[in-house]
């Protein structure tokens, strides 16, 4: 009930007086806001610093692939007992690699993308004063923040951060003695991820919410952007699958903490005798990929969200086959919950279950493949402008396409044998989920940049940094599909012990270079982020002449978005380049009556009420009597 | 205004040459004198100096190139605003960046082109498994298909980029959807997805089916524990068969925990390397003690995880001998290895194990010489003297040599 009274609160309080002002100190401004903006904004820079940690983590272990045999003294300066002697140690080199893939798979492209683009997106897009419960809204934050918090922790403790990889498989990480990344490091792995859930769950139910009852008048469910669409589903697969990520968690802290054996069994450490059994590691495999699967949708359908919107604004086009669109985030929501045993075809599952797996894996490829199909007819005929975003989401794009292809390898049972934990891996999640969801993200910023900050990021700073990013990219993935499929397996500290895998040094050199060169021109991003906040030119109101709600609102940041009352919403968000219309885009909030010169059918295929259907039929007559 | 830039920037471009050409002397005498003082003295604070040059050098060098992008997004500021001033059109980044991406598909196509030649010739050999030629065929299959999706629809997309690139003169053409063209597209995957999967799934079921049929001949059971971070071999005795193991009987000389109350484990051997007749089909019986490993064998498409409490099996029939291989590839040190693919600790990447495939009478040749499991520190720490099961066992196989 607290919750309902609060928005009550807002919405009497704006309806009748916008202009009353907040007496706001510092602190409920910047830091416990409950301002879905500033939210907003407080994801975003959490989750590029976050990312910026991430990606010198893999810069670390990257140095090490590509010069097994060579000792570094700045390391043992940085990082010290971690890297004895110069080189990493090999337990430290397992917590980079663990960490790296935690926090941006959970950290930057979960909290940093989700976090940002729906705190920033569905109030703005839809029509809301704020989110449906901005007290929860805040507290999301600031559980992922203490749960970052939590995450970096972990390196100053005496045996190191977590170290049996993100998917933390028991019994590696359940018992201390098998190595000390599963000592106290791991502890902290999992009340950091507890906490991060209980975020997410925050964040997702108010997003639902949010979208479920606080839309403008006139914005039904088939005019919402499509990033709403992606937001949304995101966020039903994130309340839907978190939770069994948190029971997962906990009875492997009982594993762990209180002497249970749920995922242990039959086990002998060092010679010593354990005493659990009856657990099954399986068990834990299955809730963790439970959510693990799904988890990869989570990261990816708001980059794709995103990617539609700014494909559609900067092609000047309508995006193609938005029913389809939308039916195919349906269908990808759906099955991702029935395809998560794909990850275990060789772990000892029933081989029976895997071979249903695999069927349900190859069909979540087709709405994947009607996705690309629509975004390259998208393109086609359109006017493309080439800001920043677009430039990403054309990379989104061909991220997707590169890495979905190798999924269709991957999710075949048989060939998975061979290629499963290699290297073909790496390359095909690096590239579809990785590379994708990131490209996602900083087309998001670059496109939403003036909404958040007011003012324009630097437009060729941004090629450069497109350019840089997108080739270092493919140098850095490409190579590994072909290290896959020679059998290199991942997670290896070096490739030197085993004869037939020597041969690769030489390609691991030339990728750590590449990944050296792509991180450095992500100083590129952060200058112009940064400097761009303070001292950007100032941005119009709408600087990318686009159709959706967000840019109808004041520049100038104000509480409750729109100054006077909130628009109606009259039309789909596509109307670009309409013939007949004097202008290439017409917003939502213009009504048909206005724009009688470019009128469609199309317009009102949506909607069978009654004024429409007189108006189909008058054109249909007019057209009889031409 | 123009002019000025110039003069800096030429100033800048022979500044930054000396600087390299300096720093690089500096940074490289410095490494050469630090090895030379690490390996004689060992005197760190030398070594340490010298690190600090090399990361200022560096870090240095880094802000040059930053500082000569800056200047040069300068120039070409000041180049488009003259250029503007003079009432022509400055310059036209859609055009540009369209011409990148074409460039780019271009590169990027001679890229791959190269990746397929150069990367693409180290990759492993043709399967020499017998489940492992059909999976090759299959992934050339899927290769094949997915190739020419991932060329047509990255060409599409950078031509259509480059193509339809933003001119004021035109307009997009309003093409919201047609309902024909999605059900093509829709359809069109899903049929071929379906020939893979049926093809896959039955290939699948074949390869997971471990249990030797009716009418097929045994195959060769071998155990294979992995435990941090070695693989242990046992192999089954005269009878063909592996004794059980219990996880509690595990101790210094008992290293697999084999039970003795199970008759068959009387004359199971242990073995270094793991050697295999070839044309023979092998059943693999792995477990693992300690962690979650992974057998994996990528020359026979072999890969099972060996779990704790979980017994997991692979059988194969390898169908090239390691000394013909060493011949085909021209390679003589050539071998076979299994190693570990899950992620199980420190020394992860050295989990290994040599593997031989010989012909069957080196095979029996090498499995004869395989000492005992049951070796004589066992026999006493068990009491087998005064075992019932034992001595009737040792008995019957005692006869058994005689007839």
């Amino acid at each position: 009930m607290s919750t309902l009274s609060v928005h009550d609160h807002g919405v009497a309080h704006h309806d009748h007086d916008h202009e009353h002002h907040h007496n706001e100190s510092f602190w409920t401004k910047y830091i416990f806001s409950q301002d879905h903006k500033m939210i907003a904004r407080q994801f975003l820079i959490t989750g590029i610093v976050m990312a910026v940690i991430a990606m010198i983590l893999s810069i670390l272990f990257r140095i090490q692939l590509a010069y097994p045999e060579k000792s570094f003294p700045l390391m043992e300066t940085l990082l010290g007992r971690f890297a004895p002697g110069g080189r990493l140690d090999t337990n430290f080199y397992l917590s980079l690699v663990t960490i790296h893939g935690t926090i941006m798979v959970f950290f930057v492209l979960t909290a940093g993308l989700s976090g940002t683009f729906s705190n920033l997106l569905i109030p703005y897009q839809l029509g809301a004063r704020d989110m449906a419960s901005p007290f929860m809204n805040m507290l999301s934050y600031w559980l992922f923040f203490v749960a970052s918090v939590i995450m970096m922790a972990s390196f100053f403790v005496e045996k190191g951060p977590a170290g049996p990889g993100w998917t933390i498989y028991p019994p590696l990480s359940a018992l201390p003695k098998a190595m000390p990344g599963s000592g106290m490091g791991m502890t902290l792995w999992l009340i950091s991820m507890t906490l991060f859930v209980a975020s997410q769950l925050m964040g997702g139910i108010n997003y639902v919410s949010t979208i479920l009852n606080m839309r403008t008048k006139g914005m039904d469910l088939w005019k919402m952007p499509l990033t709403i669409w992606a937001f949304f589903l995101t966020a039903i697969l994130g309340i839907l699958a978190f939770p069994v990520l948190v029971a997962g968690v906990v009875l492997l802290i009982f594993d762990r903490s209180f002497g249970t054996s749920f995922y242990l069994s039959d086990i002998v450490i060092q010679g010593q005798v354990m005493p659990m059994e009856g657990g099954s590691p399986i068990l834990f495999q299955h809730l963790f990929w439970f959510l693990g699967h799904p988890e990869v949708y989570i990261v990816i359908m708001p980059a794709l969200g995103i990617s539609s919107e700014v494909i559609a604004t900067n092609s000047r086009k309508p995006i193609f086959g938005y029913h389809a669109m939308v039916y195919s985030l349906i269908g990808i929501t759906v099955l991702s919950f029935i395809v998560w045993g794909h990850h275990m075809f060789v772990t000892g599952m029933n081989p029976f279950l895997g071979g249903v797996f695999m069927i349900t894996t190859l069909i979540i490829a087709v709405p994947s493949a009607v996705k690309t199909f629509n975004y390259l007819a998208t393109l086609w005929r359109g006017n493309i402008q080439f800001t920043p975003a677009m430039l990403f989401a054309i990379g989104l794009v061909s991220f997707f396409i590169s890495g979905g292809i190798t999924g269709i390898f991957l999710g075949n049972a048989a060939l998975d044998i061979n290629l499963h934990d290699t290297y073909f891996v790496v390359a095909h999640f690096h590239l579809v989920m990785g590379s994708a969801a990131i490209f996602g993200m900083l087309a998001g910023v670059y496109h939403w940049f003036p909404k958040m900050f007011g003012r324009m990021m630097d437009e060729k700073l941004g090629y450069l940094h497109f350019w840089l990013t997108f080739i270092g990219a493919y140098l850095v993935f490409f190579p590994m599909h072909f290290m896959g499929l020679d059998g290199v397996p991942r997670r290896y500290y070096s490739f030197t012990e085993i004869e037939s895998l020597k041969q690769w040094v030489s390609v691991n050199t030339f990728i750590t270079w590449a990944a050296i060169f792509a991180a450095l021109a992500q100083v590129a991003f952060l200058f112009n982020f940064f400097y761009s906040m303070f001292f950007g030119k100032k941005a119009p109101q709408n600087p990318w002449n686009s159709t959706t709600l967000e840019w109808t609102t004041p520049v100038e940041h104000i509480h409750g978005n729109w100054p006077g009352e909130i628009p109606t919403v009259y039309r789909w968000p596509y109307d670009y380049s309409k013939p007949g219309h004097d202008e290439d885009f017409i917003p939502q909030t213009v009504p048909f009556s206005q724009t009688l010169s470019s009128n469609l059918p199309h317009d009102f295929e949506d909607h069978a009420s009654h004024d429409n259907h007189e108006w189909v039929n008058t054109q249909k007559s007019n057209e009889e009597v031409k | 205004m123009a002019f000025k830039h110039l003069i800096n920037y030429k100033k800048f471009l022979s500044l930054s040459a000396m600087l390299l050409l300096l720093g690089t002397n500096l940074v490289m005498a410095q490494a050469a004198s630090s090895n030379s003082t690490a390996t004689d003295t060992g005197n760190t604070s030398a070594q340490s100096a010298g690190m600090w040059t090399s990361v200022g050098y560096y870090t240095l060098l880094f802000v040059v190139i930053c500082i000569a992008v800056a200047i040069i997004g300068k120039i070409f500021k000041v180049y488009d605003l003259t250029l503007q001033m003079q009432g022509k059109k400055g310059v036209n980044w859609n055009n540009v960046m369209a011409t990148c991406f074409i460039i780019f598909l271009g590169a990027g196509l001679i890229g791959v082109y190269y990746s397929f030649s150069v990367q693409g010739g180290m990759i492993i050999g043709d399967a020499v498994s017998v489940h492992g030629k059909t999976l090759d065929s299959m992934f050339w299959t899927t290769f094949g298909i997915t190739f020419v999706v991932f060329l047509i629809t990255q060409i599409l997309l950078f031509g259509f980029v480059f193509k339809y690139k933003g001119s004021d003169k035109r307009k997009a053409y309003y093409y919201p959807h047609n309902n024909t063209i999605e059900k093509i597209w829709t359809v069109a995957p899903a049929i071929v997805l379906t020939v893979l999967v049926v093809f896959g799934f039955l290939t699948w079921r074949k390869i997971t089916n471990t249990v030797d049929a009716k009418g097929e001949p045994a195959s060769l059971n071998i155990d294979v524990t992995g435990h941090q971070f070695a693989w242990e071999l046992r192999y089954p005795g005269a009878d063909g068969k592996l004794g059980k193991k219990n996880y509690k009987l595990v101790n210094g000389t008992n290293k697999l925990g084999v039970s003795y109350d199970d008759k068959n484990s009387f004359d199971d051997l242990q073995a270094d390397t793991l050697v295999i007749p070839v044309n023979k089909s092998v059943r693999l019986n792995i477990l693992a003690q300690d962690v979650i490993h992974s057998v994996y064998m990528p020359n026979f498409r072999v890969q099972i995880n060996a779990v704790p409490g979980l017994p997991t099996y692979f059988k194969f029939t390898p169908t090239a001998t390691t000394a013909e291989m060493r011949n085909k590839l021209d390679q003589p040190d050539f071998n076979y290895h299994l190693y570990c693919n899950k992620i199980c600790g420190g020394s992860h990447y050295n989990m290994q194990k040599l593997v031989l495939v010989v012909t069957e009478a080196e095979y029996q040749q090498w499995l004869s010489q395989q000492k005992p499991y049951l070796t004589d520190q066992l026999k006493k720490e068990l009491k087998l003297a005064e075992n019932p099961l034992y001595k009737q066992t040792v008995l019957q196989t005692r006869l058994a040599s005689i007839n």
